[in-house]
């Protein structure tokens, strides 16, 4: 497969939260605006380079009895350097996502691409993979986002874009929203695979 | 045996390696966190109180207020403001215990009469959109010049006179209540915060 394949696929073919419906925690949680769901996918995305980097480089050392405990302990640590981060230099957005950064370590799709691609791949492979994949769900996150704070807000990115006169739906920010608006998503992306086979 | 100790070698070498980079991060991060922070303070500090010329985050007097549930001692910091070395307000965290969703962390700065100048919401967890609209003007505009006198420290649906917000009035209910205790607490122990030095 080339590079360009597997980077690819993470994107749209093997999109994480279209495709494969993993990492739906922090999805549904912090994509109140599309500020937050695109900070916490660039976070994951660093977390997903740096541990399928590393995983790759590792593959062979690692006995396969010991290998989930040795791949958490290697995304636990990404995650606290990026914690760490945040809180020294985006102090705002550290805020913002709070508990949810810790959280970035049980996120089924970093572990699964450790487990799927990067203990079986050379390490510039798993690193592309680590892009695209997080570079999907950072898509995702922003998509989800964006559509929850148009309609929740009235806004994109903090800017408002139907004046004052536009009365939010509130729904959309509260929790049922995040659900309703993934299912309609979905079912978007469904019709339109649909129509094209 | 042999393979046991090689699955302990490998995890202990990957921990240790782990380790080794969270340290050097964590020095390397530690100083720009602890200015994040002060800033922080500094903003809220500035926000509920009047102007000043030396920094409160400094000229702090902490006072035990109670033990937590576990019967750790509860402290409570006051930070003075001081303009030309003139006291001109005080500053303390008061903390709701009973919000919606969780605590509400409130900054209450209150001027030498005793009367609030500003508060601030520090932290909260209420819901978007309903509660979430204790962090607007209007309604912390509604705490300015309030003493323990010469106001009824409810919300209007519990007979008060703090207007509540629409749909939400958990939450500021759990403030009025909050704060007011904090001014109780200042009223009972204004001698010890007020005396001059204090524990700089």
């Amino acid at each position: 497969m080339s590079l360009v394949k597997i980077f690819s696929k993470g994107i749209w073919k093997e999109n994480a939260v279209f495709k494969l419906l993993l990492g739906m925690c922090p999805l549904l949680a912090v994509t109140t605006s599309a500020e937050n769901g695109l900070g916490m996918g660039l976070a994951s995305t660093f977390v997903l380079v740096c541990s399928n980097t590393v995983v790759a480089i590792l593959r062979k050392l690692i006995p396969p009895k010991v290998r989930i405990p040795a791949f958490i302990i290697i995304i636990a640590t990404f995650v606290t350097v990026v914690q760490l981060c945040m809180e020294a230099w985006i102090y705002g957005l550290y805020q913002a996502l709070g508990i949810f950064i810790p959280l970035i370590v049980v996120n089924c799709l970093i572990l699964g691409r450790a487990e799927a691609f990067a203990s079986k791949r050379p390490v510039i492979d798993s690193a592309v993979d680590g892009l695209g994949m997080g570079l999907g769900f950072t898509l995702a996150l922003f998509i989800l986002g964006s559509v929850r704070e148009i309609f929740g807000a009235g806004e994109l990115l903090g800017f408002s874009l139907f004046g004052t006169a536009y009365q939010p739906v509130l729904l959309m920010i509260l929790p049922p929203g995040a659900f309703i608006s993934l299912g309609l998503l979905l079912a978007l992306m469904n019709r339109f695979e649909a129509a094209k086979s | 045996m042999k393979e046991m100790s090689r699955l302990l070698i490998t995890l202990t070498l990957i921990a240790a390696c782990a380790g080794l980079l969270l340290s050097l991060v964590e020095s390397a991060t530690r100083e720009p966190i602890k200015e994040q922070r002060r800033l922080q303070m500094l903003k809220a500090l500035s926000a509920v109180l009047p102007e000043f010329d030396n920094s409160p985050d400094t000229d702090i007097v902490p006072l035990q207020n109670g033990v937590d549930k576990k019967g750790a001692p509860v402290n409570v910091v006051f930070y003075r403001a001081r303009k030309a070395n003139q006291l001109v307000g005080t500053a303390f965290k008061v903390i709701a215990p009973d919000g919606y969703t969780g605590n509400i962390e409130i900054m209450v700065g209150v001027d030498p009469e005793q009367q609030v100048n500003a508060i601030e919401i520090l932290a909260h967890a209420e819901t978007p959109g309903l509660g979430s609209k204790i962090e607007e003007h209007w309604f912390k505009d509604l705490f300015k010049g309030k003493n323990l006198d010469n106001v009824d420290w409810r919300v209007k649906k519990d007979g008060g006179e703090f207007e509540q917000i629409t749909g939400a009035t958990i939450s500021p209910r759990a403030i009025v209540g909050a704060v007011k205790k904090g001014l109780e607490f200042y009223r009972d122990n204004k001698a010890k915060i007020l005396a001059e030095g204090g524990q700089q």
